[in-house]
């Protein structure tokens, strides 16, 4: 099996470092290309040059759940074949699936008040962004909490377990809230068909946003697994953890 | 005289410890009307504004006052080892668990609950809500207990109890807030109340379900 092949976190580097470099490159050069197709693209005939904010806000909204499924199948492999490379998997996408969640908050923030002459729209979508995001954090923060490294993985695996179940019940419980309370001037950006002119530059940006999320996460895992490593050494050396 | 089934003799010590906790219903009762009585102080006594966010805010500073004493529910057996005398007992982890919650619950969510409809129609609601009050907070608080337990055995041996558990556990009680303030409104403006009712029900099955689970996995952990 090549997943278990790879699930050594000293293979894993080895074959991945000379990996990274590439997804670098094909991330910036997406975004090159992304970002010039935005400005490129026509003027939306109803929302002018807002339009643009949507190239980068509907590709981050994508990858704030898409973050959060890598973290939740990641945690699902570290929770039940105890994979510590899975456990660092699901640690290191978690900063960027909220990084991700903020940016599309703020962008659709910056979209919604030339657009509907507000900051912040309590609709139900923004509303379970939000939620997402806070959910993040909480993530984060746990790990942080525990300083045994094998227990923190352990819980924040369960608790991202829990909130993958429970994340479509909050997204369906704040839909059901926002029909109760008649969302007011919310105009839906769903409803027209998109036009291919501007179908192409939102590919292109979501390609860019996935391979740049492959690059940071590459990275990411790479040094957890080097600080485990090196925690490792202080402990066998005598070091206490953290300490001097 | 037989001796009493484990499952009882656990269940009778945690609600003498939920009661005797840190004041327990006492304390929880008392933040609760606290809060409710800064409402009118930050908001205004204008019956009209109040009677229409009784139902809200109630539901609000209920899902509040159901964290308090989340994050002792766990951490002192844990930490004087009663769990490592539990766990080698005949009861399942996660029914200990479980167990621990419904005594938590007995002790101060039930006792929350009956004060729900009073405090709503203190503040103005018309009093016919009380009897679905009443019902959808108990369903609510016991939902709060679980989904509240599973969050404090996640934070066991961190070193921020607390605010962390709220943060943990308060995105989970977005349904069982939005569907327990949706069964009020609806009833307020006369539509029917089963949907959300249902849906609340739902939600505290879901909660049951999953919850011991939750917590017998996260125990584990923290006994290794």
């Amino acid at each position: 099996m090549i997943i278990s092949w790879l699930a050594n976190p000293d293979r894993f580097s080895k074959v991945f470092a000379p990996v990274r470099p590439w997804v670098a490159g094909l991330s910036l050069i997406l975004f090159a290309w992304g970002l010039y197709l935005c400005f490129a693209s026509p003027e939306d005939y109803q929302q002018g040059d807002t339009v643009r904010i949507m190239y980068i806000h509907v590709p981050a909204a994508w990858m704030a759940l898409f973050t959060y499924l890598v973290m939740g199948v990641a945690s699902f492999f570290g929770l039940i074949f105890r994979h510590a490379l899975a456990d660092a998997a699901a640690k290191a996408a978690a900063p960027i699936g909220a990084v991700f969640t903020a940016l599309a908050l703020i962008t659709g923030s910056l979209w919604g008040k030339p657009m509907w002459g507000t900051w912040w729209e309590w609709d139900g979508r923004m509303t379970s962004v939000l939620v997402l995001f806070l959910f993040y954090i909480g993530y984060i923060a746990l790990h942080a909490s525990i300083e045994d490294e094998q227990r923190a993985a352990k819980s924040t695996a369960i608790l991202a377990l829990i909130g993958l179940i429970n994340l479509p019940i909050i997204k369906f419980s704040v839909d059901w809230w926002n029909t109760l309370h008649q969302g007011a001037s919310v105009f839906r950006p769903d409803g027209p068909t998109v036009a291919p002119a501007m179908l192409w530059p939102l590919l292109v940006m979501a390609l860019a946003y996935k391979a740049l999320f492959v690059w940071l996460w590459l990275i990411r895992i790479d040094t957890e697994i080097l600080s485990r490593k090196y925690n490792g050494l202080r402990a066998r050396l005598g070091f206490r953890e953290g300490g001097a | 005289m037989t001796p009493p089934s484990p499952s009882l003799a656990l269940l009778k010590r945690d609600l003498g410890l939920s009661l005797a906790r840190g004041g327990g219903p006492v304390l929880a009762a008392g933040f609760y009307l606290t809060l409710m009585a800064m409402v009118p102080l930050s908001l205004g006594p204008e019956a009209q504004t109040l009677s229409k966010i009784a139902p809200g805010l109630t539901w609000l500073c209920l899902a509040l006052a159901s964290l308090l004493s989340l994050e002792r529910l766990f951490e002192r057996d844990y930490e004087d080892g009663v769990f490592d005398l539990l766990r080698t007992g005949p009861l399942a982890l996660e029914w200990v668990a479980f167990l621990k919650c419904l005594a938590q619950w007995l002790g101060t969510g039930l006792i929350l609950s009956l004060m729900t409809p009073v405090v709503m129609i203190l503040l103005g609601a018309p009093v016919g809500v009380a009897g679905w009050a009443l019902v959808a907070a108990l369903i609510g608080s016991f939902s709060f207990a679980l989904i509240g337990g599973a969050g404090a055995s996640l934070t066991l041996g961190s070193r921020k109890g607390g605010v962390l558990i709220a943060l943990l556990v308060l995105p989970f009680y977005v349904p069982p807030v939005i569907f327990g303030a949706g069964l009020m409104q609806a009833f307020v403006t006369g539509a029917p109340v089963f949907q959300a009712l249902s849906l609340l029900s739902a939600y505290g099955l879901f909660a049951l379900a999953l919850g011991p689970i939750a917590m017998g996995a996260a125990l584990r952990s923290a006994l290794n």
